[in-house]
């Protein structure tokens, strides 16, 4: 069972991209589970959104997990939320920033000894997409960190999950998931 | 109006709720009447999304309140239309006057109720406190523990509620959030073959058939009202059990999914078995294949059909069981909890000796985890070991503060 907690604020996309996410790995025949904790969640608010992968059905339906990734797509959260809670030793961080992963990880003690990622999303939404909506760059960075797709795979499979949008923002969406890929350090 | 037909992978990644709008445009639904309430909102939100992009023939009506809701769709129904609705929580709680209107007038609406705390204090997650508030409503109450049973449990719902022998509505109940918001792989059907499982609808008494003039909505004073009523508890208690198991084994011949009116997991050899509904069937049946492990021969028992009761399927589903927990959902504001009172009503009689002991938990959508299950498994060991209960018969799990117990 791989688990993947995401850290992001309402409004920036973290349920669409784990629901996307458990869209390609769905095709590849294993089963997914995604969801989010909402609360009456304002736009802003800090919430996380979770995904199970297994090549077994999946029954457990507790919210509670002991992620083995823990995406942040909102650079604050990193302060303003533990983001390490529940973690063990093997948890892998990708955490959006304007830093280094070095600089991040002395901002905040709490990373201190983890395995941290660093990638800006934010900035590559911004530039791509035109709006700072972190969702799909993260899914770039986590193709890489985790090796669990070719990219090219990846992206084919995302064209479709994001069929409905207009031609142009599915391209500017597939340039920030190449950018998140090939920036996260 | 022609309609289009939508291509669908064999299996899609839905969330409950998008499984069930999915179910309500196969089987082409004519009249949603619906004022949408989180979390069952994406439901109608969807069906009236379809119907906007041709992909469905039907009316959506757009209404003011719950009540209107439900009494739209007894109008809708009453004419001679398929009709379904969704709700939630509040706004169950607004419908359940039409809930009788509609049960008592034998008219075959679906509602899918995505189930959610009822306030104060105000609270839009899962538990199954609206679910129990429907019980004594004379409709039929099937429960999906996952969103592809959300979308199944859809066909069968149609096809139970529609029959002429039964013609009693249905609801379909899923947990808020923890099935209604979360996705995961679901099995589909093509357009074809979901309609041609449910069939095209042949209304009864209905109102536009003017060769036949009907009356609806009638009033019964001590003259007639009690018979209306015991026909009513009479077809329930004896028609509609083996409607639903024909059904259900329709389905298993189409899909190889199959549905039982209670669902029995690791229960052949189980000393000890947890009864519960929703999600909650799902992460014990994870917990009692770890128990195993661990020596205890642990169960699980899930009520697929709470209305009407399976009285006679819990009995055999128990027989040989030592301890027992009923798991609620529901705050019994005062008693014990509905599932421990209707399985000692169901066990009394019978030659069980088994324990029995009550637990109330996830109110509001707190979380039962799988520590709380593999606790609950040891103190039901712990019973069957003293051949009675050790505990109090009434406990709290996940419950901040001192822990609460009772009776």
């Amino acid at each position: 069972m791989l688990e993947i907690r995401w850290h992001s604020r309402a409004g920036q996309g973290a349920v669409t991209g784990a629901k996307g996410l458990a869209d390609v790995v769905s095709t590849t025949g294993k089963e997914v589970q995604a969801f989010a904790f909402y609360g009456s969640a304002k736009r802003g608010a800090a919430m996380t959104a979770y995904n199970r992968v297994d090549d077994k059905p999946i029954m457990n339906h507790e919210k509670f997990m002991h992620p083995d990734y823990v995406l942040v797509i909102d650079p604050a959260l990193v302060y303003t939320t533990d983001i390490t809670i529940y973690d063990k030793e093997e948890t892998v961080y990708i955490i959006t920033t304007h830093m280094s992963t070095e600089e991040l990880v002395a901002s905040q003690p709490r990373l201190a000894g983890k395995t941290v990622h660093t990638v800006d999303c934010i900035k590559i939404a911004q530039d791509t997409i035109g709006r700072p909506i972190p969702n799909t760059p993260m899914l770039g960075a986590l193709m890489k960190v985790s090796g669990m797709y070719e990219i090219d795979f990846f992206k084919d499979n995302m064209v479709r999950v994001l069929s409905k949008l207009p031609q142009k923002i599915v391209d500017a969406n597939m340039d920030a998931i190449q950018r998140a890929y090939d920036e996260v350090k | 109006m022609a309609f289009d037909k939508m291509e669908l992978r064999d299996i899609e990644v839905w969330d409950g709720n998008f499984a069930a709008a999915q179910a309500m445009r196969q089987v082409q639904i004519d009249v949603v009447a619906a004022y949408p309430i989180t979390p069952s909102t994406p439901i109608v939100e969807g069906y009236a999304k379809f119907l906007a992009d041709g992909y469905v023939e039907g009316e959506f009506v757009m209404v003011e309140s719950e009540h209107a809701a439900m009494s739209g769709c007894i109008g809708a129904a009453a004419a001679g239309g398929r009709v379904a609705t969704a709700t939630s929580s509040q706004g169950f709680a607004l419908m359940v006057e039409t809930l009788y209107q509609s049960s008592g007038m034998r008219l075959p609406i679906v509602l899918n109720v995505v189930n959610r705390a009822l306030a104060a204090p105000l609270n839009v997650n899962g538990d199954h406190s609206d679910m129990y508030l429907g019980r004594d409503s004379g409709w039929i109450q099937l429960d999906a523990y996952s969103p592809q049973e959300a979308y199944d449990l859809n066909f069968i719902a149609f096809k139970v509620s529609e029959d002429h022998d039964v013609r009693l509505p249905c609801m379909v109940h899923q947990d808020g959030f923890m099935t209604s918001h979360t996705a995961q792989g679901v099995k589909t059907f093509t357009d074809e073959v979901a309609y041609d499982f449910v069939g095209e609808y042949k209304p009864m008494n209905d109102m536009l058939d003017l060769d036949h003039p009907v009356t609806h909505g009638v009033q019964t004073e001590e003259d007639w009202h009690f018979e209306h009523k015991a026909r009513q508890h009479n077809d329930l208690m004896t028609k509609v059990m083996p409607k639903i198991q024909e059904v259900f084994d329709a389905f298993e011949e189409l899909s190889g999914r199959k549905y039982n009116i209670v669902e029995q997991y690791d229960m052949d050899d189980a000393d000890v078995a947890v009864v519960c509904m929703g999600t909650s069937v799902e992460t014990a049946r994870e917990v009692a294949k770890e128990m195993r492990a661990e020596g205890i021969k642990a169960g699980v028992v899930g009520i697929r059909v709470l209305r009407p009761y399976p009285f006679a399927q819990i009995i055999e589903a128990l027989k040989d069981i030592k301890s027992i927990a009923a798991l609620d959902r529901s705050s019994p504001n005062g008693a014990p909890g509905m599932l421990f009172n209707e399985l000692a009503g169901a066990l009394y009689n019978t030659d069980s000796k088994a324990t029995l002991s009550g637990y109330v938990y996830g109110l509001g959508g707190r979380d039962l985890t799988k520590a709380h299950l593999t606790d609950l498994y040891k103190e039901l060991q712990a019973n069957a070991d003293a051949g009675k209960v050790l505990t109090p018969l009434q406990q709290f799990i996940g419950v901040r503060g001192p822990k609460l117990t009772f009776l």
